[in-house]
């Protein structure tokens, strides 16, 4: 190897250590700021570790109401959007990877263009509103149930199986319905286990339909949504939506906006940043399964 | 034909009901669209209120507003298409000259993560990171490139900056799979026989990787381009605002605002009938440009 080589070598690990910093140092300062006090993190200077090590302000997330109710939401919108979104994605998947299925083209078309086209804001407002969806918590999980894209992903999967795989099955009398059941299904785990990923972290990270539809109603908050309010009242109007979490502790500085913005934020993003690590190859896989031909 | 369709009955059981689904939250909104050849009242419906033609358009295209959410939503993007790429084709070149397995398999799961984040968390840590007494500023301070704290969040002429930088910081890791999948993919007989003829790392980089992962980059930037318009909601809207309104507001926060916070119902419509109209010519404009160039198509 040249010395030119070896420096590059050198350089070039170095850049990529200065990404992992980068990536990961913004994690680290924040668990530290949410372990300290926050009157102490105040002074600043926070950086690695906690100064003043304290669990006050997790206790006050935990201890608040409204956070325990976006907790639960949260987890409760996660697991129905991802069961259904992959029971009914991976049923249409099935029907238009059939290569005799009558008027195929139309019915994939007619699924297609509503990847292209959509109504807009204002019309689905009204759409939900005419639909008695506004301030339920059905507005999380029926508007997302059919993810086309998602269809497509799990389709190519299914059309790189061996047909001999269900032909056999037909032929000894199974229907279509057993076929998808029992052949179909069980051989698209990989892709499907993809899909369910997908789908439990854009429900777990969706905020704008709490904001859009159901703000108004307390019971039907989500972590992210809570997130989003004390994000906004810290940046910029001077309002303070921790004042939620009781104006005396405020007043003696024992909880601040930043703690309580470094606790939420740790607890909104610590089911991903446990289950990401071990799950990465599910979550990579579709990339370039999404990348094949509609 | 009917024998056929007896056989698959099974299969339209199970097609239908989703098709009936899809009706109803794709295609029957869209009637939704009439509002914005009206003056709609929501007391008086879409059968009472006064038909107006195109003069909410009229008005759309006459105003200022309308115009600079415009540019801001073209800027945002664009910025972010070309940093966007160029930082995702890089780390994807520096990442595959990492020679330790374990070390580029650790790059690899650290740089994907703030992708499964949502852009709540990742603004906050943003918002963080570029305070006053954040990393990036201390950084700058440590460096003695600054001497005192830049306030990146509280100025105009930072703000397309910071978006950039958001997203770059979000997305480049993710962004970047599916140049290194197109990099696996080269033959490995091409850099020996560039090697044989004497091309050092860099020559066989500009003269072998690059040029094996052109279709992609050509293909992808393409198909970004059909979707300037629709991605820039999440970082302005958390980011901007307030006094930064002039250079953060984009088209969605132009609708958003008109529609849910003025009343306006009519004129958010227009704007997103217009917004959708030229997505759709984008879109397939800039495939017909990809499928003639000889690229695969995506779609």
């Amino acid at each position: 190897m040249s010395t030119s080589d070896k420096v590059f070598n050198i350089v070039n690990g170095l850049v990529m250590l200065f990404v992992i910093v980068v990536m990961l140092y913004p994690f680290w300062n924040t668990i530290a700021v949410s372990f300290n006090d926050a009157q102490d993190t105040l002074r600043g200077g926070i950086t690695l570790f906690p100064r003043v090590f304290s669990l006050y302000s997790y206790q006050s997330v935990f201890k608040n109401k409204l956070m325990a109710t976006a907790a639960v939401n949260s987890v409760l919108r996660t697991v129905l959007s991802t069961l259904l979104g992959v029971a009914v994605s991976s049923l249409v998947a099935y029907v238009l990877s059939r290569k005799e299925l009558v008027g195929k083209k139309f019915i994939t078309a007619y699924f297609l263009v509503t990847m292209y086209v959509s109504a807009g804001l204002i019309p689905t407002y009204f759409l939900i509103k005419e639909l008695h969806l506004l301030n339920s918590f059905w507005v999380y999980i029926i508007p997302g149930v059919l993810g086309v894209y998602n269809v497509i992903v799990i389709k190519s999967f299914m059309q790189q199986l061996p047909e001999s795989l269900t032909e056999a099955a037909m032929v000894d009398g199974a229907g279509y319905f057993r076929c998808y059941w029992q052949i179909v299904i069980p051989c698209c785990k990989p892709v499907l286990a993809t899909i369910a990923l997908w789908c439990a972290v854009g429900a777990w990270n969706q905020w704008f339909d709490t904001f859009l539809y159901a703000s108004s109603k307390d019971n039907l908050t989500t972590l992210q949504y809570e997130m989003m309010k004390l994000l906004s009242s810290a940046s910029q109007s001077g309002r303070d939506n921790s004042s939620i979490f009781g104006q005396e502790a405020q007043v003696a500085n024992t909880i601040t906006p930043t703690s309580i913005r470094a606790a939420v934020t740790i607890v909104a993003s610590v089911p991903i940043l446990v289950v990401y690590p071990f799950l990465q190859k599910y979550f990579v896989k579709g990339v370039t399964l999404g990348a094949v031909k509609g | 034909m009917k024998k056929k369709l007896l056989a698959q009955k099974t299969l339209f059981i199970m097609i239908i009901p989703c098709m009936i689904y899809t009706f109803i939250f794709s295609y029957y909104p869209l009637k939704g669209w009439i509002m914005a050849f009206q003056n709609f009242k929501p007391a008086k419906g879409y059968a009472g209120s006064d038909f107006v033609g195109l003069r909410q358009f009229q008005f759309l295209f006459g105003d200022m507003e309308f115009w600079r959410s415009m540019r801001n939503t073209l800027g945002m993007s664009l910025m972010n298409l070309v940093f966007g790429t160029v930082f995702a084709i890089v780390f994807a070149l520096l990442l595959n000259e990492i020679r330790s397995a374990g070390f580029k398999k650790i790059t690899q799961t650290v740089s994907y993560l703030p992708h499964f984040l949502s852009w709540i968390i990742v603004t906050s840590l943003i918002s963080n990171m570029l305070a006053s007494d954040g990393m990036v500023n201390n950084f700058l301070s440590a460096l003695h490139i600054t001497k005192s704290p830049i306030l990146f969040l509280g100025e105009q002429k930072y703000f397309w900056w910071v978006a950039t930088f958001a997203s770059i910081w979000k997305e480049t890791g993710w962004n970047s799979i599916i140049y290194i999948a197109a990099i696996a993919g080269i033959d490995q007989d091409m850099y020996e026989a560039a090697q044989l003829d004497g091309a050092n790392r860099f020559q066989r980089m500009w003269h072998v990787t690059l040029p094996g992962i052109r279709p992609t980059i050509v293909v992808l930037m393409i198909m970004n381009l059909g979707w300037v318009l629709n991605t820039s909601f999440e970082i302005p809207y958390l980011l901007g605002g307030g006094l930064l309104q002039d250079v953060s507001q984009t088209l969605d926060i132009f609708v958003l605002k008109y529609g849910m916070n003025i009343g306006n119902y009519s004129l958010a419509t227009a704007a997103g009938i217009f917004k959708s109209v030229i997505s759709l010519i984008l879109v397939f404009g800039t495939n017909a440009v990809a499928n003639k160039l000889g690229e695969s198509s995506l779609m």
